[in-house]
């Protein structure tokens, strides 16, 4: 009977082991299929093959060539025959008239030197000639509403040419020449950020270090009413180019967004959780109705609650925090109230044998077991908080976010959305750090 | 010895006394950051924290109010927002596993005694860092700039953030693993990819899909808020809507609404799903 039993067992046990077997192999392979076909679905749902045709590769080399480098402009109008040399041709980089980088000579005639022994003249009577090696001497000449070209002796126009009636362009890569009846110009490429830290009207643009470590700390003063380090930090900080200091507000608005956005959100959802802990909470429908606000304030997404309120509150950084205040209530909520219902009830009812209240068996009792677990979850989304400010930011105008977008929309200002990429990053980065070291050195939950 | 007793009662009060400041002290600092936060935060914004308050409400009434009226279009609104959604959901979807993938990769270069080249440990982890910090936003609007408005710039900028994320998350959970049977895989001539494969895989799958499960949802959020900034699906929808202002309410209503139930749904079914993953137990 027995030997039965145990034989019918192990019939069962072998079946159910081999289906489960059979169903493993069915699902390793089913699964890697069912990606397969997902993936084939969205190829021709997302258009992936029609991306070639809207791609704009020349768009990425633009990109690619301003995050690094920038370039400066010598333009001379030939009405007046006035020369001016400017940095990106913005009028905040422009050189004071009759100066130039050390490579335009100005003056009757004027020398600009360019890569490999490549040269630019502009000669009066709105003539300029244009030195290219391994080709020879190219003369372009206004003449009255259009532009005379002169090529050496034997030599057709070359690919990186571009010749019209009232038009001559050349396209060298790193840099640039141009004439037409109005104006002709030539585009020097270079690599950095020029102007990044002083201005050109600053007495401390153009020194190296050194000389600035001097000036700071030894030489005379450049200016009567500032010490030179000062007038340095007043240089930098007002910088009209970069914008150091409205940059910098920014980048702190972005950051007060998520502190106060998380910190609010920690402060109404923490009394709330007790209403919403199955242990605490006084009556069934208030921690039901609690439990939903909760949901409810976590399900409507921070896009519409940004929506929502940049209505009542107007654009700007409130609306923001708000925003994220709202979303987190919820989050810290669910969470807050989890923590409270897996406390270890034995502390409080050590502390209620002693004959404590009410408050003190919260003080003493519960408060020190979820405080650890509550720091560090309102520590670590401060931190990610902080970059889900710059997409805030970006939708109700305010903060770091809000210049990104100005700058990416204006389509040539990408050295200056590489500037406030780093920036974000870099400050997202220290508060990881700093908020890892908090968490390890005072809380370790 | 009663003295001892006596000095060291006191010690310990003194101690109470003087921790209890420090924390006094620090939760005031706590209160006047926030309040002076605040008021600037304020400052800057259009409108006023008590000037808005009571207007908070008018938007939500306006707009339901009009989808009151117009009801009967609800039910055709709902069906039209649904490709949209979809949309959405695909979005965070591949860019879910396109960043778990990645997310794997990395986490397995970057986590300690599992990686290949372990001297680049701290390299991966800084790129992981890095990934991690930069605002989708950012990567969406720098590659619609490229590659033309489309999902695809919002899936690629979403699977970037993710991958950082979940690397982190992943290489955490992979940290402690039992390494006994990678050593016996190694014993018996097992290569890297198989010690991973056969060692590593199976003790760090559930807390790996319940992750990924988690990412999914925030996923959901952030596709739908990239498309209000031109990347396609139900943000997208949404811009359109809203800048056409009245008229067109019942239209923001349905997607209000379904994105909401979207979320809830998807919030759900995942908090279910990864409750039995940790708990022990397969998905299936």
């Amino acid at each position: 009977m027995t030997t039965a039993s145990e034989n019918f067992d192990t019939v069962g046990l072998k079946q159910s082991i081999e289906g489960t077997f059979r169903f493993r192999k069915w699902r390793s392979i089913a699964v890697p299929f069912a990606i397969l076909g997902y993936l084939i679905y969205v190829f021709f749902a997302f258009d992936v093959a029609g991306l070639a045709s809207r791609a704009r590769p020349e768009n990425a080399a633009v990109l690619l060539g301003d995050f690094w480098s920038y370039k400066t402009h010598i333009t001379r109008d030939n009405r007046s025959g006035d020369v001016v040399a400017s940095v990106e041709g913005e009028r905040k980089g422009t050189y004071p008239a009759g100066e130039g980088p050390e490579w335009v000579a100005m003056g009757e005639t004027t020398a600009i030197s360019l890569y490999g022994d490549a040269s630019v003249q502009y000669l009066p009577e709105n003539t300029a000639v244009i030195n290219v090696p391994d080709f020879g001497e190219i003369t372009t000449q206004v003449n009255a509403r259009a532009v005379v070209l002169r090529l050496p002796d034997g030599k057709d126009i070359p690919e990186w040419m571009s010749v019209s009636r009232n038009r001559v362009s050349i396209d060298q890569g790193n840099w640039r020449f141009s004439m037409t009846p109005a104006r002709t110009e030539v585009f020097r490429y270079q690599a950095g950020w020029e102007l990044f830290f002083f201005t050109l009207d600053s007495p401390f643009y153009g020194k190296s270090v050194g000389e600035l470590i001097a000036l700071a700390i030894w030489e005379p003063r450049v200016t009567a009413e500032h010490s030179n380090i000062v007038a340095m930090i007043d240089g930098f900080w007002n910088n009209k180019m970069w914008r150091h200091g409205d940059v910098f507000w920014a980048m702190g608005e972005t950051v007060l967004m998520a502190f106060i956005g998380t910190m609010g959100a920690g402060m109404i959802a923490f009394p709330l959780a007790f209403f919403a802990a199955s242990n605490f909470a006084p009556a069934v429908w208030l921690r039901l109705t609690c439990r939903r606000l909760f949901d409810f304030l976590r399900g409507v997404d921070g896009l519409i609650w940004t929506v929502i309120l940049s209505r009542a509150f107007g654009p700007g950084p409130m609306t923001g925090s708000l925003a994220i205040l709202l979303t987190d209530t919820g989050t810290f909520g669910k969470t807050f109230s989890e923590a409270l219902e897996n406390i270890d009830n034995k502390q409080v009812e050590g502390i209620q044998s002693t004959g404590a209240n009410m408050i003190q068996r919260m003080r003493f009792g519960v408060i020190p077991q979820v405080l650890p677990l509550i720091l560090s979850q309102l520590l670590y989304y401060f931190e990610s908080n902080t970059r889900s400010a710059t997409v805030i930011g970006a939708l109700v105008g305010g903060g770091i976010g809000l210049l990104l977008t100005q700058a990416i929309i204006t389509q040539k200002d990408w050295e200056e959305v590489c500037y406030y990429m780093i920036l974000v990053v870099l400050t997202v980065m220290i508060m990881d750090t700093i908020s890892g070291w908090i968490r390890k050195k005072f809380i370790k939950g | 010895m009663t003295a001892h007793t006596v000095s060291g009662t006191a010690e310990y009060l003194a101690l109470v006394r003087r921790r209890r400041l420090y924390g006094a002290i620090l939760v005031a600092l706590f209160f006047v950051l926030f309040a002076s936060g605040f008021t600037v935060a304020e400052d800057r914004n259009a409108g006023g924290f008590l000037d808005g308050l009571h207007r908070i409400f008018d938007f939500p009434k306006e707009i339901f109010a009009e989808a009151f009226t117009n009801w009967q279009n609800l039910p055709r609104l709902f069906v039209a927002a649904i490709p949209s959604l979809i949309e959405t959901l695909n979005i965070a979807a591949i860019a879910t596993l396109f960043g778990g993938l990645l997310g794997m990769a990395l986490a397995f270069l970057s986590t300690r005694g599992l990686a290949l080249w372990p001297r680049l440990t701290p390299v991966f982890r800084r790129i992981m860092d890095t990934m991690r910090a930069v605002p989708e936003i950012v990567i969406a609007l720098v590659l619609i700039f490229l590659l033309g408005v489309g999902p695809v710039p919002a899936m690629i900028a979403i699977a970037f953030h993710t991958a950082g994320a979940l690397g982190k998350l992943f290489s955490e959970a992979a940290e402690n693993v039992d390494l006994k049977p990678v050593e016996g895989l190694a014993s018996v001539g097992g290569n890297w990819f198989q010690r991973i494969w056969f060692g590593v895989m199976p003790q760090v799958a559930p807390n790996w899909s319940s992750y990924a499960l988690l990412r999914f949802e925030i996923n959901i959020r952030a596709s739908a808020i990239l498309g209000f900034v031109g990347a396609g699906g139900l943000g997208y929808d949404l811009k359109t809507a809203l800048q056409w202002g009245q008229g067109k309410y019942d239209q923001v209503v349905a997607i209000f609404a379904i994105l909401f139930l979207t979320i809830m749904i998807v919030d759900h079914l995942s908090d279910r799903a990864r409750q039995r993953l940790v708990k022990g137990g397969a998905l299936v």
